[in-house]
Parts: C-alpha cells; structure tokens; sequence
C-alpha cells in the first residue's frame, strides 16, 4: 500500500503489524536466529489478523474496500490483465467522456473489446473522470462500440465501477435516462458474448448502463446496489448518518446476491482485499474471463441470446397464486 | 371511485369539495376538474389521476380485461427502515386499493386492440419493484406473441424501489431486454409520460418507446432535482427536466394534453399500420 493513502479504519490492527514488521526486518539484529523467528511468527500473525477482518466484513466495510483508494480500476486491468490496450474514444455524439473507457484489447491471443469505468487515481484524473461518473455520451460511446464489436465479432468484457450515472443539467439535456434505457435494450440482443465484471461500486443504473451480458461477476468485495447506501439512508431514514444501516438492509454484497440470482459468479479477492494485492487480483479475473470466454464461444449464438434472455427473465420475487 | 379522494388526501393538495391548483393557485371546484378528466378548468394543469381513472379516460368504455392481476408482492431482502417493507406493502394496498404499482391489461381504444400498462405513482411513488416488472414483462411478452400495439403510461417519482434492494434494477433491465424482443418482432410500442416519471422507470421502459408521447409540464428525467442540485450546487434552470424541455432537446416526440390522449394513440396505430 502507499503510504499516502489512509488505511480504512478497521485495517488499522494490520496496519500495526506490518509496521512492526518493517522495523524488525529494517533492524540491526534482524538477521540473528531470535529476531528471525520473531519475524516469522509476525508474518503468521499478520495473515491471521488480515485473514480474520476480511472473512468478517459488514456490508459497510465492503462499501469501504469497494471504493478504497489503492483499488485497482479498469486502466490497472487494462495493464495488468491484457496484452494490448487499443483505447477507441469517439461516442460520434457530443465528446469523450472519461468515465468510461472503451478500445480493443487481447487477451492472451483473443481479440475483445472492453468497456470500463474509470474513476481516476490522481487528483486530476478523478477530476476529469467525475470520479467514475458517466454522462450520456460516455454511455454513447460504450453501445457504439459495443456495436462495432459485434460487426467484427469480438467478445465484449464490461468492468463496472461507478457510484452512479453523473446527476447534472448536461446530463440530464443530453438524455441520461435515454442512454441507459437503450444500453440495456441492445445489450439484451447484441449478438457477441458479454462479460460484466463489478470490480468495485455497482452504482445503481450507472452500472447496468453496461451492465446486461451472459456472465455476470463480482469482486469478493464490491457491491451492486439499486442506489447508494448514503442515498438509501437520506431516503428511507432521513438521514445520511444511517448509511451503515442502509448497507445492512439493502443485502448488495457477494453474500447475497449470488443467491438472489443476479450475479453468477464471486471472483475471490486476494487476502486483505484486491488494493493489497493488484496482480494477484489481475491473475484472477484474467482466470475467469480466459474460462468464461471458453464457455461462451462454444454455445451457439441463438442458444447464447435465449440464455442471456432467460437469465434476466427470471430475476425478482413475487407471490403468485395457484391458477384455479 | 368515490374514496378516492378522501384517500388521496396525503399526496398534493389536500382534497375536497374544493382544491387550489399548482398551476395558477386559483381555487377550483373539484368536480369541473374531474369532467375534465382531472385537468385546472382555468389553466390546464394536469392533476394526478389514479391507474384505474386512466384505463377508464384511455380505453374504450367496459373493454379492460386486466391481466395477471394475482401476481403479489412479497419481501425478499425482509426489508426494514423506519417501518418494516411487509408492513409498508399491506399500508399502501390499503390506502391505495392496488396490490402494487402497475396494472396491465388488454382493451380497445377506439375499437383497436391494444396491450395497456401503467404505473400509478400513488403506490409506494409508482416505483418499480418485482411486482411491476413482471407484469409489464409478461404484457410485453404477451403483445409480442398476440401481434398488439403496446401503450405504457408511466407515472413514477420513485423509479426501482429500494426496498427490493437490486431485484428491482434488474427489472429494467428484464423489462427492457422484453422490449428489445417485441422490438425484434416488429411491434409498434407507445411510451406515454406523465407528471413524475423519474429515475429507473425513467431510465428504462419510459425512453423505449418507438413514439414517446408525454403530459404537459410533467416532471421527467433520470436523477431528482434536489439530488443534482446538491451535486452541482447550482440553481436549475427554469422548466429543467418538464415535458417540454425533454421535447425541445429530443427526447419527446409530442406533448399531449389529457384530452387528446386516446385519439393520438389510435391515430399513431394507424400510421404504424399495427
Ligand atoms: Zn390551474
């Protein structure tokens, strides 16, 4: 982790030992047989310690790891996950919104196009990418080429991380709820395999913007919600102070919603979280998107789109009485 | 339809014999409003009027044979804010006479047969939750396989309802991958917006349609004014997200007043040859 960014509060008991670490290996004597088996045992005890707060989160503190800071973003993937990254900026519209990246990439010796949000690393960067808030035309530019790679044939793989679409007058003229609406209608029928990844914030309709495929994952500790915990609490609960309790309430995180039938798959986090471990994290999202991919290129396309249809078919929950 | 108004008191103005209207703050005589099919006599504001009123303005008289109407909600996330959702449901039926947001259904407007739907904002603000997207999923299904045009008047301050967590986003996009499919099978869909049609409802079926028609002056768009005023810090301009400014920037092929509404749709069916 760099040492500029905050450790979250309850990583403060790892955070403590890892200094503790850095002074015994940094130490005169850390090379005599006491200290190094002092060193050794505080490596047991850090893995413990990092193994027992991470098996335990509240869905507050999975909101927390979800938009920590050191987190890998879809750029970090891009590097880390792919051999090349063709970045295509054009939405033919209105301009280049850098909440959303779009461009060919290869995985391995496959061909795809990815589509990701970008929240921004630097101050500046967060800045132009409204912090992984997209407007209308960055939702423009991932369905045009999203089109494209349906022309050429290229698998698509989506990586949502986003608070929520941008609410601002720009969006709003340029047709936000419009954006959206379409996304999910010709994602429904695009005739390519989809792959939609939460890699950290699935904000609302800003995440299902690009978020309709035939494999839906998640991150171990990202979450997928109908509206934020913050705005759920100012909502329901007056008060923005009761986030934690909305977070509870709203069962957004890979405990539940494999079960609820929304996500397909829980793809495991490096110990302590992806921030600690960001190649770890890539091996294992390239893992599942190389397996996935296998799974999807062997299925015929009708066979794919009816799948595709079915799976979303069948999600929500109602009472329906028995026909007479 | 006579408690309607007595139950109705809670939202907007409080209801009478008498009511002021928003438009032009003049106090009206709510019968003339009614006749009116719930429009200002002295400036043509259009009032909320329930699911059921509209089926009666929109259909042609006793041709409404509503579907699926045993569908039910239930609470899958066992749900608690303030008040538990389980009791918030069986609150709202009883205030409301719905079992839930939409009804759909088949019927004539003007002797054409047409697949209705509709969200009524007075149920839980006409949010979207499972309830809502299966019934207008099996409404979509079912114009696409009987070959009818399909009319959704939208009314919804809510968009997907929280209190069924992400079971109800995922109803736009369910319902949305339904309309891509009627889309596919040539069907001629009629997106009818009135006054508030926000958020996820907003954000999916109400954009879908081949011709979106909306009410005068309603309030439409994807995020609430207050939220993006709290985000942008400043004044929104004057008629921001109205029928009208969604009309001037694309998005809205007719404001359509009330009494207008029924022959614009046959109209449209016709041109559409549906
Ligand atoms: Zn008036």
């Amino acid at each position: 982790m760099s040492s500029s960014v905050q450790p979250l509060p309850f990583e403060q008991p790892i955070v403590e030992l890892h200094q503790q670490l850095a002074e015994l290996e940094s130490g005169d004597e850390s090379s005599s047989k006491d200290v190094r088996s002092e060193i050794k045992e505080l490596k047991k005890q850090i893995a413990d310690t990092t193994q027992e707060v991470f098996s335990n989160l509240s869905p507050w503190k999975v909101v927390q790891v979800a938009r920590h800071q050191n987190r890998p973003y879809t750029r970090d993937y891009l590097q880390l996950v792919f051999d090349e990254f063709v970045e295509l900026h054009g939405d033919r519209h209105f301009g280049d919104d850098r909440a959303i990246l779009t461009g060919f990439a290869k995985l391995d010796s496959q061909r795809v196009m990815v589509v990701g949000h970008q929240k921004g690393r630097t101050v500046k960067e967060r800045t132009e990418c409204y912090f992984g808030c997209a407007h209308p035309e960055g939702y423009r530019k991932a369905m045009a080429k999203m089109r494209m790679a349906e022309k050429y044939g290229l698998p698509i793989i989506c990586f949502i991380d986003t608070p929520g679409a941008y609410p601002g007058v720009g969006a709003e003229e340029r047709g936000q709820a419009w954006v959206i609406a379409e996304n999910m209608y010709e994602m429904s029928r695009l005739k390519t395999p989809i792959i939609c990844v939460v890699i950290g914030e699935g904000g609302s309709g800003g995440a299902l913007g690009i978020g309709v495929g035939d494999r839906v994952a998640m991150l171990e500790f990202s979450y997928y919600s109908v509206i934020s915990p913050e705005g759920c609490a100012g909502i329901l609960w007056k008060s923005h102070e009761f986030a934690e309790n909305a977070a509870e309430a709203l069962k957004f995180t890979s405990e539940h919603l494999p079960g609820l039938g929304v996500v397909d798959d829980v793809i495991p986090e490096p110990l302590g979280g992806a921030h600690r471990d960001h190649q770890q994290m890539a091996v294992q999202i390239k893992q599942y998107l190389t397996k996935t991919l296998r799974d999807l290129t062997s299925t015929s396309t009708e066979d794919m789109l009816d799948n595709r249809y079915a799976k979303f078919r069948a999600m929500g929950k109602f009472l329906e009485e028995a026909e007479a | 339809m006579s408690t309607e108004t007595t139950k109705r008191a809670k939202r907007g103005v409080p209801e009478g014999l008498w009511k002021k209207c928003p438009g032009c703050n003049e106090t009206i005589y709510t019968k003339t409003a009614d006749e009116l099919l719930g429009c200002c006599p002295e400036c043509n504001h259009h009032f909320y009027v329930s699911g059921k009123e509209r089926i009666r303005q929109v259909l042609d008289e006793g041709t409404f044979e509503e579907w699926d109407a045993d569908l039910m909600p239930t609470d899958p996330l066992q749900f608690k804010d303030k008040k538990a959702y389980a009791d918030r449901i069986v609150s709202e039926q009883q205030r409301t006479g719905l079992n839930d947001a939409a009804i759909t259904g088949t019927g004539m407007i003007r002797a054409r047969r047409v697949a209705l739907g509709l969200t009524d904002s007075a149920f839980i603000m006409g949010s979207m939750g499972s309830v809502v997207g299966e019934r207008l999923t099996r409404l979509i299904e079912r114009a696409t396989e009987q070959n009818l045009p399909l009319i959704i008047i939208s009314g919804s301050g809510g968009g997907a309802r929280m209190h069924e967590g992400i079971l109800s986003l995922m109803q736009m996009a369910k319902v949305s991958a339904a309309l891509a499919r009627y889309d596919n099978a040539g069907g001629l869909f009629i997106s009818v917006l009135t006054n508030p049609t926000m958020g996820g409802v907003a954000a999916s079926f109400a954009s879908l349609g081949d011709v979106v028609f909306a009410e005068p002056r309603a309030l439409v768009g994807f995020a609430g004014p207050r939220t993006i005023k709290a985000t942008i810090r400043i004044e929104l301009p004057e008629g921001f997200q109205t029928s009208e400014f969604l009309l001037e920037h694309g998005y809205v092929d007719r404001i359509v007043p009330r009494d207008r509404l029924k022959s614009e749709i046959a109209r449209t069916i016709d041109y559409c040859g549906k």
